[in-house]
């Protein structure tokens, strides 16, 4: 059964008698009313037929997040967010709302799938056509389910985990990013809809890349993700989350959570590329991502390491950190962050040493174009028992024309004498000379820009998994269109 | 092949070409010789359609078709080729992937097939065993940390790859030893045939004995000042350039 339609069984196998909150709204609707208060929460908490203390843990999340103030140290800049006038709960949009065949499909989005090099089945999948997978990704899909359940992998909605394995998910949710930890990841411990959750057995290499999968079966564009992943002790796991292709979302704001658990010995590899729909070029319609992202290596020799490329989104709002409280633990952030036209990003990523021989790299590669602005804001935090800490960390803008901006704001806390925190930072713009060299052997502007640029990013690129370094290559210079000339 | 008819030219605002006059028939192979700052790299960079470096007088033909309003690229994808008096760096990106971006951009733009990676990957490596290189070049990043022979060895190894229909090649041999020099010249030959030509620009003679050129041209001051055989670079190499400037400024 695909995602949706699993949701859609969900959604429908909620009676109205377990409804027990004396709230209004029809249960039966296929969306929440406008706006949030207590009620609109219990209402998700219904339609998922959650567990008690998962509501308590909403509704405590809810009352913190009505105290908490935005966070205003980044360098975006947007207009106060009218938080009454979004829906927060709607049904999966039924086969009859959704396009028939690709035909009906927006041709502009249906030429950037084609730059993409993305296969036509999965251009059907990707752009929501209503189209019966029988005989093709649904049997793929129960395959790669096979498979992990082979060796034990529980990979799952978030939803369907809370039923399968309630236990470990109450064990872990919220200990790595804690229910207050900040607005935007308070709102979705209170809201959240959609989501994943992965664990790995003891010893068990995830025998995929948990993407494959994941991108047949399991889109999830929702608006309040929630992901949990837990690599128990020796174990190793690959996740692979977002897409190439351009997401278009009726719904501006996005407020995901990702929590990463690694146990003694284990190591899980985060990947994400993230393109969603960064408005017109005044960045007018564009989405709003404010995601926390936080990795633990609880466990001693585990390892977290981030990778991402960023190119959508009019905002982006995003840390991926690591907490490396197990001794000998790794952190490693490898970043491609695009701006374009009116795009603002602010992000970078926090590693926190806790544990004795820690050590923690960090890539960042910013390309900043049109009137774009850009910041890298990186924490390297070493606290005084954490003996033997190493950082290294290699901060790198370019520069596409002389309208955009890029900063960057490195802070290190190291309050033990014995660390080793190294810090290098270029800032470059393509020279004239390397384009006409590539001009001259026959390759056109824009081809040049994004061959210069993908140079520029290749350290990163090469951390990817080897299909998606290559279609995050070709986004790249789709990415940049039209900065040129 | 190639008409150059009072070609003048300027680099921010100022005169640097002041009525080039030059043609090229097919097959044949002239050197440009003269003195330091006379306008040789100009004029190729002007052949090549660099942006910033203004015609504002005279046309450039080539092969019957005026170039003036044409893209760098355009240029390149008709056949006209030049070897770089500075290669330059391009952080990150393999030599090879650059050279397969290039020998496709150009098929494309001929309406041709692009070559998939065995065809590209088969052809390079012929290309790159007739020019002595080692494999391990194609791997690194475009003339990053490339020594200043390597880097001249990596033009003729595009060239040889694009098989150009007009080479220019700007002091490609500066900065080479006695088998390089060789191999670069046994490569600008290996291209010589009769719908081929190429604009040698050099400072010595000594190139001349491997690519032997049907002319040889003095730039100087802006102008070609004389023109005449091979012998005429002897002459310069004895004489130095003194006859050319030392008219100019009376
Ligand atoms: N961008 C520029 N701005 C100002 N002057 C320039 C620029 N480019 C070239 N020139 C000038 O134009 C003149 C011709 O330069 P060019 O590089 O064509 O000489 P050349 O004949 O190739 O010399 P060499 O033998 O040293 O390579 C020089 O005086 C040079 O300083
Ligand atoms: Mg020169």
């Amino acid at each position: 059964m695909s995602a949706t339609a699993e949701t859609v069984e969900q959604v429908k196998s909620i009676s109205g008698e377990k409804y027990k909150y004396g709230f209004v709204t029809d249960i039966a609707a296929d969306k929440a009313p406008k706006g949030l208060s207590e009620d609109i929460v219990r209402f998700i908490s219904a339609k998922k037929g959650e567990p008690e203390w998962l509501l308590e843990w909403r509704l405590k999340a809810y009352r913190r997040w009505l105290e908490m103030p935005e966070p205003k140290w980044s360098k975006v800049d947007f207009p106060p967010i009218d938080y009454q006038q979004y829906h927060y709960y709607s049904a999966p949009k039924s086969d009859d709302d959704r396009p028939k065949s690709l035909d009906e499909v927006d041709p502009e989005l249906l030429a950037t799938y084609e730059k993409l090099g993305i296969p036509i089945k999965e251009q059907e999948v990707l752009a929501g056509v209503a189209v019966d997978y029988v005989f093709d990704s649904v049997s793929v899909a129960t395959t790669f389910k096979k498979k992990l359940e082979e060796v034990g992998v529980i990979f799952c909605p978030i939803s369907e985990a809370l039923e399968r394995c309630p236990d470990l998910v109450r064990k872990y949710l919220g200990t790595v990013v804690p229910v207050a930890d900040n607005k935007h990841a308070c709102l979705n411990s209170a809201v959240f809809t959609d989501g994943s959750f992965v664990y790995i057995p003891p010893g068990v290499r995830c025998p995929m890349e948990l993407s494959t999968y994941f991108r047949i079966n399991e889109m999830n564009t929702g608006q309040f993700e929630r992901t949990l992943i837990v690599a128990d002790k020796g174990s190793y796991v690959s996740y692979l989350e977002g897409c190439t292709a351009p997401m278009r979302d009726e719904n501006q704001l996005h407020a995901a959570v990702v929590e990463l658990v690694a146990l003694d010995d284990a190591e899980i590899k985060y990947s994400t590329v993230q393109n969603w729909y960064p408005g017109d070029e005044e960045g007018k319609g564009g989405i709003y991502n404010f995601v926390t992202k936080r990795g633990a290596c609880r466990g001693k020799n585990s390892k977290i390491s981030w990778t991402q490329v960023e190119t959508g989104s009019a905002i982006t709002w995003k840390y991926p950190s690591c907490i490396l409280q197990g001794d000998n633990s790794v952190g490693e952030f490898y970043s491609i962050a695009i701006t374009n036209n009116a795009q603002q990003a602010d992000t970078g990523t926090k590693m926190i040493h806790l544990g004795k021989n820690t050590t923690s790299r960090i890539i960042s590669k910013g390309i900043s174009a049109g009137k774009s602005d850009q910041t890298y804001r990186g924490l390297v935090k070493i606290s005084p028992k954490a003996e033997g800490a190493r950082n290294y960390t290699q901060c790198d803008s370019l520069l596409i024309g002389d309208k955009c901006g890029a900063h960057t704001v490195p802070y290190i806390e190291s309050k033990n004498k014995n660390a080793i925190v190294e810090h290098e930072a270029t800032t470059s713009t393509i020279s004239e000379d390397q384009l006409f060299y590539l001009r001259q052997r026959g390759i056109p502007e824009e081809a040049a820009v994004a061959l210069v640029v993908n140079g520029f990013c290749r350290e990163v690129m090469q951390q990817l998994p080897m299909e998606f370094a290559v279609e995050a290559q070709k986004l790249v210079g789709i990415s940049l269109e039209g900065s040129v000339g | 092949m190639l008409e150059i008819k009072d070609l003048h030219a300027t680099v921010q605002g100022k005169e640097i070409l002041k009525g080039v006059n030059l043609t090229v028939n097919p097959g044949e192979v002239h050197a440009i010789m003269g003195p330091n700052g006379s306008g040789k790299s100009t004029l190729s960079y002007v052949l090549a359609g660099r942006d910033g470096y203004e015609v504002t007088g005279g046309r450039i033909i080539y092969m019957g078709e005026d170039l003036t309003e044409l893209d760098p690229e355009e240029r390149a994808a008709k056949g006209i080729f030049l070897a770089f008096q500075y290669p330059v760096e391009i952080p990150g990106v393999p030599n090879s992937t650059f050279l397969n971006e290039a020998v496709n951009a150009v098929r494309r733009y001929r309406g041709e097939d692009e070559l998939d990676k065995i065809q590209f990957v088969k052809m390079l490596r012929a290309k790159t065993k007739e020019l002595n290189m080692s494999d391990e070049m194609l791997k690194r990043a475009v003339n990053v940390g490339f020594s200043g022979g390597e880097k001249k060895r990596n033009e003729v190894l595009q060239m040889a790859v694009l098989e150009p229909k007009l080479s220019i090649l700007d002091e490609t041999d500066s900065g080479l030893d006695i088998d390089a020099l060789k191999i670069v010249s046994e490569g600008v030959n290996a291209l010589r045939s009769p719908e081929r030509s190429s604009l040698v620009i050099t400072h010595y003679q000594r190139l001349l004995d491997y690519i032997v050129p049907d002319k040889v041209h003095v730039l100087a001051q802006g102008r070609i000042q004389k023109t005449g055989g091979k012998e005429l670079a002897l002459e310069l190499e004895k004489n130095g350039y003194a006859d050319f400037t030392g008219e100019e400024a009376a």
